[in-house]
């Protein structure tokens, strides 16, 4: 036994990553992580944000999850289902995932198929609160069909179905540690869910919430080489600033998360030679909304309603000008740096998913976009500001408030009015902004406004839930408590028609090419401008090896393959 | 003495009661929202059910005599039976619970006081010990070049934020000289002497920022009430008679100038557990002062509740004990 798991973990381990090939459990030492925004807690299913889903990665894994291409790789189980192999069955009803042998939890006890049909149970208790219950949304339920199988039963054909128990949001808990914590009583569990068992390469030893967490190696991880390190620590609290100084700088720490600083300010920092800058591309793209309603106060409780179109943006040609006016650039240049890249589409990313079509908005063009205005019979007045029929081309542009948006804003304002539009800036707090009170006027939904500008961004590889923002239920009004994702108000039959069409087909191909049309309905439709594609940034120290970030799970999917690199 | 003492506790109930109120409807009216961290992708439903099982369906009284009795009375007891062992009714009390963490305001509070009453409260205790004395030779030597040095400290103590000095402080001893760690490390415990210094090492320049804040508000106030007393009657008298110096500064005008500055610096001591908000965030020592900012950023309301009423019991607390301390100190003043 446990020489068939040192042969296995070394063959894994030089298919992997050749340098640490020979590597041994905790043969390095201490690993210094530090996330500016602390951890609060290591179960993923009550986090209230990112950072603490990230922490839990160390100790709680998932079936499945995804890796920095955007592929979905086993992770507790030998291969991911599909149509091909008889894991996903021919009606898209149901999934089949089959355990790994010999899995253990790190208290030394078998990870069973019944621990999976638990954390179902757990995060789909009404009174729980459960903050991933959208991966498990439309399960009819979940079976254990012996120790090591479970069955996923769909309410209707589905055919995306890995989200459930698939990537850093949906991992798999332990029932016999959590068994008495469903429901109202998840809070009560406190023990339990700052000291989780899991099945990844750290144990928690000791966790004090919002500031550290310290961890040990997992003596039962089920590669007996790995992880390279024996412990780790896991640092919150301060600003970003002095996270990303502490790698590059000083090389107090290994590796620092998000470090959102000015471009520029990074850059310094990394020429100290102490560490270096790591970027990589998911799905989060930073946009303009065209409200394609009126949100004219004079309308008063029908403002930003469907009964109003917008005077002037409704018409794609309008947008098509504004959207050329814009130089992407460089936005990039002075607010992302490495961070960003520049999009002309909603879907960016995953390369499958991602259209070519719309590429016309990349370089900025102010003589096509004045043309466009003109043909489209909108002429210079007296002001300097385009008109016809009485209406000038005057809007108000919100976002919420962050220097960067505050910075891009005041450009775009200055191209515009270059073309002859007269733009407003309004900034939001965005605890209100973001908010969603349906008794605040300055909420993304409310949307009193032309314009407004923010960044979003859809979970896993598979956007149908986020195309599924822009269908004409989706829109917010006075009936929905102005509740909905659909912002901009966009409503066209034909798209609603094809996103249909897309919850109906399987297979990678055929729903890209779908996407993409979807994609480019929008895109081009006037509702919608994009601006730049946003990475993730992370600052890692020249010592740190095995580091792959990760766009679409946890950037510390892989820590189990981090070393420390010998000089 | 004592029926004033008792007095005071009194009429100190009623006023933290409306304080305690003051305090939950003010954070409970402001806006903001706790899911408001949670990505986008996350829908308003989830949200929804969130914030159901924080228990925000509840209408507000409700939601404030809850606290208040969890508050008061349950979490009292809760520290009572952890100290004494005792069990007191059936142990299934409700606790005030962090929306963040999900686990106990109280737990979370008594992790953090170490740190921030080593740090905070010692860099308080140098501020005096490093005021007092410049205090009072700036005053007996009043316009020489050493009261001018400690004018222009006070002023810069007082004036330059702690923001501005921790940062300049981090670029030298961290960034330039490599002497000193940046980050506060809250899991090293103090066994041997090589701990030990390392736990010097890293307390240095948060308590050294500090400090330099602190005594240059004390310092001022020692000069001002040592020149007060310099040009009393009774000092000229006992010079008349001859008394040395040193005997006349130190033991007749720094005994009755203290009067006032220790009433100072007793209502100063709440500060110490409100703990230095900003210098605690940058060199993350994650005292009490962290954790009333990640309570604020991520709207854990009722862990903002909980210590921001802490900080006004402490601060009735100390406004008390710094009237009797007044009496202690001047036999003249008597309460009764």
């Amino acid at each position: 036994m446990i020489s068939r798991g040192i042969f296995l973990g070394a063959a894994a381990a030089s298919a992997l990553c050749a340098n640490a090939a020979l590597a041994e459990r905790g043969s390095d030492g201490q690993l210094n992580i530090l996330y500016w925004q602390a951890v609060s807690t290591m179960n993923p299913y009550l986090s209230n944000g990112t950072k603490d889903i990230e922490g839990a990665s160390l100790v709680l894994e998932p079936l499945a999850r995804f890796d920095p291409e955007g592929n979905l790789v086993p992770y507790l189980v030998d291969e991911i289902p599909t149509r091909e192999n008889g894991g996903i069955s021919e009606d898209l009803t149901s999934i089949t995932w089959v355990l790994s042998e010999g899995l253990l939890w790190s208290d030394g006890s078998p990870v069973t198929a019944e621990d999976v049909v638990f954390t179902w149970q757990y995060c789909t208790d009404p009174a729980g609160g459960c903050s991933q219950a959208s991966n498990f949304a439309g399960i009819e339920t979940v079976e254990a069909l012996d120790a090591r199988t479970v069955k996923v039963t769909f309410e209707k054909p589905t055919p995306y179905p890995y989200g459930a128990f698939v990537s850093v949001e949906a991992p798999v808990l332990q029932k016999a540690q959590f068994a008495d914590c469903l429901g109202a009583k998840a809070a009560e569990c406190t023990e339990a869910n700052f000291n989780p068992i899991g099945t990844g390469p750290f144990v928690v030893t000791e966790f004090k919430a919002n500031d550290v967490i310290t961890l040990a190696a997992n003596p039962n991880y089920r590669d007996a080489a790995k992880p390279a390190f024996a412990n780790v620590v896991l640092k919150g609290g301060g600003d970003a600033a002095s996270a990303a100084r502490s790698v590059l700088e000083t090389g107090e720490f290994d590796y620092a998360w998000n470090p959102q600083v000015e471009p520029e300010i990074l850059a310094q920092m990394e020429a100290a030679g102490k560490g270096e800058i790591l970027a990589a591309f998911g799905s989060l793209v930073e946009r303009i909304h065209v409200n394609q309603t009126d949100p004219n106060p004079a309308l008063g409780a029908e403002r930003s309603t469907v009964g109003h179109p917008h005077p002037f943006l409704s018409d794609p040609q309008v947008v098509k000008a504004l959207s050329l006016a814009i130089d992407r650039e460089i936005l990039v240049e002075t607010g992302y740096g490495a961070g960003g890249r520049v999009t002309c589409n909603l879907i960016p990313a995953p390369e499958i998913n991602a259209s070519t079509n719309n590429d016309w908005c990349k370089a900025q063009d102010m003589e096509e976009a004045a043309r466009l205005l003109d043909e489209a019979g909108w002429v210079k007045g007296g002001d300097g500001i385009r008109a016809k029929d009485g209406v000038r081309m005057s809007l108000l542009f919100q976002t919420s408030t962050s220097s960067v948006r505050q910075a891009a804003q005041a450009l775009i304002k200055q191209w515009w009015g270059e073309l002859g539009v007269e733009a407003e800036l309004r900034q939001i707090d965005g605890s209100v902004f973001f908010g969603g009170d349906p008794g605040s006027p300055d909420t993304m939904q409310k949307f009193y406004a032309d314009m407004e500008e923010f960044a979003n961004e859809f979970s896993g590889t598979d956007p149908e839930a986020y195309l599924g923002d822009w269908v004409c239920s989706g829109i917010p009004s006075p009936e929905t408590q102005w509740q909905g994702s659909n912002f901009s108000r966009f409503c066209e039959p034909e798209y609603d028609a094809l996103f249909v069409e897309l919850g109906r087909t399987a297979g990678a191909e055929a729903r890209a090419a779908i996407i993409i049309k979807l994609n480019d309905m929008i895109v081009n439709s006037g509702a919608f401008i994009p601006l730049v594609h946003r990475g993730r940034i992370s600052v890692k120290s020249n010592t740190l090896g095995g580091v792959d970030l990760n766009p679409w799970d946890s950037e510390l999917w892989n820590a189990a393959d981090w070393y420390r690199v010998k000089s | 003495m004592l029926t004033y003492t008792l007095r005071r506790l009194f009429f100190a109930i009623p006023t933290l009661l409306v304080i305690s109120f003051l305090i939950f409807a003010l954070l409970d009216l402001s806006p903001g929202d706790p899911t408001s961290n949670l990505p986008l992708t996350i829908p308003p439903e989830v949200r929804e059910q969130i914030r159901q099982s924080f228990g925000l369906g509840e209408p507000f009284m409700v939601r404030y005599l809850k606290w208040l009795h969890q508050f008061s009375i349950n979490e009292p007891l809760n520290v009572l039976e952890q100290m004494t062992g005792w069990t007191i009714g059936d142990g299934g009390r409700m606790r005030v619970i962090s929306w963040q963490t999900r686990s106990p305001v109280v737990d979370l509070i008594a992790e953090r006081l170490p740190q921030t009453l080593w740090v905070v409260g010692l860099s308080y205790l140098l501020g005096i010990l490093i005021a007092v004395p410049i205090g009072v030779l700036s005053a007996w030597k009043q316009y020489s070049w050493f009261d001018q040095f400690g004018t222009f400290f006070a002023m810069v103590g007082y004036s330059v934020p702690t923001f501005f000095t921790g940062l300049v402080f981090i670029m030298i001893f961290s960034v330039h000289l490599g002497w000193l760690p940046m980050i506060y490390d809250t899991n090293l415990k103090v066994t041997d002497l090589a701990s030990f210094w390392l736990q010097v090492k890293q307390m240095a320049m948060p308590v050294m920022v500090l400090a330099l804040y602190n005594a240059g508000q004390i310092s001022r106030f020692m000069r001002a009430s040592m020149l007060d007393n310099l040009n009393q009657d009774y000092v000229r008298t006992a010079r008349a008679k001859g008394m040395g110096e040193s005997k006349v500064l130190l033991v007749h005008v720094l005994r009755n100038s203290l009067i006032p500055v220790v009433t100072v610096i007793a209502i100063g001591v709440p500060q110490i557990f409100g703990g230095a908000i900003i210098t605690e965030q940058i060199f993350r020592v994650n005292g009490l002062g962290q954790l009333l900012i990640s309570g604020i950023q991520g709207t854990d309301i009722p862990l903002v509740q909980t210590l921001t009423f802490i900080f006004a019991i402490l601060i009735v607390l100390f406004n008390l004990i710094a009237d009797l301390l007044y009496g202690i100190l001047d036999p003249r003043i008597r309460y009764d």
